[in-house]
């Protein structure tokens, strides 16, 4: 049975409204030619995969649903479980169900502390048990260096072969587009020569693939990040933070563009009092530290769900609700920035002759906004959103650790170094579910932070004249 | 000058007001007051007198806006917006939910704030301006190419995991300073010597790189140009022209800090144990203290709001271009 939650609807809205967007750009060429800029960036595109990747992850957890239960209730319709699970669980079952019984180190095939046990023949003897399920098939816990080894033989070999396949079609299709053979076109990726950078986009997919592929076999049979104080699977983990972290950075922007955009140009394009209203409305929200306000925020809303319980039956919806409000609590405090670009942007453009020549011949207000100003303010829009994406995501794991982020039953990066944090005190030290909340977290805001500077340079007219030269050559600058 | 000082405060006082009004909706009027005890005192099994008790000791039991019970003046004056939020403009701020002053603590808690809020903005600043402008005198090398990676490296790691890992790294693994504490007088530094290392290094990449695209706007303009062709070394260039426009900007975005620095940071402080205002203020949100909250945010907004009078005024004192209006 499908289950709808709201922060699904609000990343499928945003799925749906960026096909749009794109659809609508493919079909003017004057707004596309900044993305080909972007396309044939090296750095921006291989970002771009590795965003991808992390978006299909995200995607494929936005669908959610209730499994159907053995049997059927007297009426003889279907039963459903009170639990709600998405594609990506299910996907990953084992890795959700198989838990130990707490911490157990990477590739471990025994537990991280002594337990007591007792002997066949009788007697009691503490020592390190077997883990339930890590290394559980096989026989000599010897072997494990061995098996580990040719499974990431195996993974990388596969690897290995879905690039070559996948760089052949590739070759093939460039070398048919521009009417080279493919050997000739499999020289020019090789060289780099191609203008849209096929060599460092497969680069990046096959680094992808290489530490995909071998994990993915490994997890079969172990805990390749190992498990948590509950024994909960820290692979298991990192992947459902993802989605709750691109929920964070996309789904606020959605909360914000309305009053950034509507505000911000209103301000700039009517001047006078609505200006003085809209600039002392923006300044007032300025004026209060981010932080502060969104604690105070988020603590007023915790006591709103707690004095509504029977709004959220089940803890996942209480905990996408909190989520929601959180993005709508970020989005409003952070909408000012944004409406103070535009504002000026929007005074700028007010003042300009096609402007004019558009009141001249008697165009009502919300024509001139939504035809003249709106396209002309959009790559500031634009450039606005991919650079604030990545401090969002770095937001969560703050605000989480100052107890105003996401419901503490929420799996997130904030909720995982959290719990993570006080483990780096134990002796042997538990260093994993750090380490790969870290690793995690730094290859997405990175790819963020990449992009995000790829669509900057192509849409900023700013860099394309003047200070061009020196900030190219700095590359990522 | 004096009449530009005066009109920018006068200014100020309606953005406090909205502050107020914000702050007094946030707390009093999406939630009631009930709503706050029912939640202190455990959402279940509570009577009504526990709940008029709780209100009556905060003084929440007044009403909201208006008490008709009263006479004259005390209709407006015995409410719990003016005993509440408008009393915030004297900084009155009453006392927490565990009785002490608010005021009080917030007085003796601003040292350990300010005695790692300084070290760390004086240092951050002189480091990030130096290398900032090494990268830009190296612009277009390999230098500035991996320095430039190195920043959008280091901004991609999350503030959280430099403290972590600071901490595990100096503390645990060599031994060299306590992990956390604090101690007032000169034993403080020892406290203190990793909060502001770490605090340098989760800043460098943003700030770096902000600071470096500053001075190459700086370098691109005419007057460089200038500059280079009557024959002045790149490093006379560098000092005497770039790097002083250049600061301008930075200049404006440093002022405005610095008022801020009374609040601490809320992230290092409850790490390292710095009993500073940002700890104060992180134990008020994770203990749901409304009193302690409320007024953080009003002295938060009362210091931005200083940060912004004080960057414009240095704006007009550095850059003779802008005229007092």
């Amino acid at each position: 049975m499908p289950v709808v939650l709201p922060t699904d609807c609000a990343v499928w809205l945003l799925v749906a409204a960026a096909v749009a967007f794109a659809l609508h750009v493919r079909r003017h060429e004057h707004l596309a030619a900044p993305w080909q800029r972007v396309a044939r960036s090296a750095s921006g595109m291989s970002a771009l995969t590795v965003l991808a990747a992390f978006v299909l992850v995200g995607l494929l957890d936005s669908l959610h649903f209730r499994p159907q239960l053995e049997g059927r209730d007297r009426t003889g319709e279907a039963v459903y479980a009170v639990e709600v699970r998405s594609v990506l669980d299910q996907l990953v079952l084992p890795l959700k169900t198989r838990s130990e019984r707490t911490y157990s180190a990477p590739l471990a095939t025994h537990a991280y502390s002594k337990e007591t046990a007792e002997l066949p023949g009788g007697g009691m003897a503490r020592d390190y048990p077997r883990l339930r399920y890590g290394g559980a098939h096989l026989a000599d816990p010897h072997e494990r260096d061995r098996d580990v080894a040719l499974t990431v033989a195996r993974g990388l070999l596969l690897a290995a072969a879905i690039m070559a396949l996948g760089t052949w079609i590739g070759a093939a299709v460039v070398g048919r587009r521009h009417g080279a053979s493919t050997a000739a076109a499999w020289r020019a990726i090789r060289r780099g020569e191609t203008a849209f950078p096929w060599r460092a986009i497969l680069l990046t997919k096959a680094a992808l693939l290489a530490v995909a592929l071998p994990a993915a076999l490994l997890a079969a049979n172990y805990h390749v990040l190992g498990t948590d104080k509950v024994g909960q699977d820290v692979l298991y983990l990192a992947l459902k933070s993802i989605r709750t972290g691109l929920v964070i950075g996309t789904v606020t922007t959605l909360v914000m563009l309305p009053f950034a955009v509507l505000l911000g140009i209103t301000a700039g394009y009517f001047k006078g009092w609505i200006d003085d209203l809209i600039q002392y409305l923006y300044t007032t929200i300025n004026s209060i530290p981010a932080v502060l306000l969104i604690a105070a925020a988020v603590l007023m809303m915790q006591v709103y769900v707690d004095k509504h319980p029977e709004l959220f039956p089940t803890t996942a919806q209480r905990a996408d609700f909190r989520l929601l409000m959180l993005c709508a609590i970020l989005g409003v405090t952070t909408w000012t920035g944004l409406a103070r670009l535009l504002r000026g942007e929007a005074l700028k453009l007010r003042e300009l002759e096609y402007i004019q020549a558009a009141h001249a011949f008697g165009v009502r207000h919300a024509r001139v906004i939504t035809r003249h100003i709106l396209p002309n303010v959009m790559h500031i829009v634009l450039i606005t959103l991919v650079m604030d994406f990545s401090g969002l995501v770095l937001a969560e794991a703050v605000l989480s650790y100052v107890g105003v982020g996401v419901d503490p039953s929420m799996i997130s990066f904030g909720t995982m170094i959290n719990a993570a944090r006080l483990e780096m005190a134990r002796e042997p030290m538990v260093w994993w579910s750090l380490a790969a909340a870290f690793a995690f977290m730094f290859v997405l805001v990175l790819a963020a932070n990449l992009f995000a500077d790829a669509v900057r340079d192509a849409f900023d007219p700013r860099v394309r004249v003047g200070a061009a030269p020196a900030l190219r050559a700095g590359g990522a600058g | 000058m004096l009449a530009y000082i005066v009109r920018r405060c006068l200014y100020a006082v309606p953005i406090l007001i909205g502050v107020n009004l914000i702050t007094f909706a946030l707390f009093f009027v999406v939630n009631t007051p009930e709503d706050m005890a029912r939640m202190q005192l455990g959402a279940k099994r509570v009577t009504p007198d526990a709940i008029e008790k709780w209100k009556a000791e905060r003084g929440y039991d007044r009403p909201l806006l208006w008490n008709g019970a009263r006479a004259g003046a005390a209709r407006l004056t015995d409410t719990i917006f003016f005993e509440k939020s408008v009393r915030l403009f004297a900084f009155d701020f009453g006392n927490a939910d565990d009785g002490r002053s608010i005021g009080h603590e917030i007085r003796t808690r601003m040292w350990p704030s300010l005695a790692l809020a300084i070290p760390s903005f004086l240092v951050g600043l002189a480091v990030y301006v130096s290398c900032a402008l090494v990268l830009a005198f190296f612009r277009a090398t390999y230098l500035d190419f991996w320095g430039v990676v190195l920043c959008v490296a280091m901004m991609s790691v999350s503030a959280l995991f430099y403290i972590i890992g600071g901490q595990f790294l100096v503390s645990k693994l060599w031994g060299l300073v306590p992990i956390s504490g604090y101690q007032p007088g000169p034993d403080a530094v020892k406290f203190l010597v990793l909060p502001v290392l770490i605090a340098l290094v989760a800043g460098f990449g943003a700030e770096v790189r902000l600071f470096r695209t500053f001075f190459l706007e700086e370098m691109g303009k005419d007057y460089v140009r200038t500059a280079r062709a009557k024959g002045l070394a790149e490093t006379a260039v560098l000092f005497g022209h770039v790097l002083k426009n250049g600061a301008i900007p930075i200049l404006t975005g440093v002022v405005a800090a610095i008022p801020k620095l009374f609040l601490g940071s809320l992230v290092a402080e409850s790490f390292f144990g710095i009993p500073g205002l940002g700890s104060y203020t992180i134990d008020a949100i994770q203990a749901q203290d409304f009193a302690v909250v409320r007024s953080m945010v009003f002295l938060g907004s009362v210091l931005t709001i200083l940060g912004y009078l004080l960057a414009d005024l240095s704006y007009t004192l550095v850059d003779p271009r802008v005229r007092f209006e």
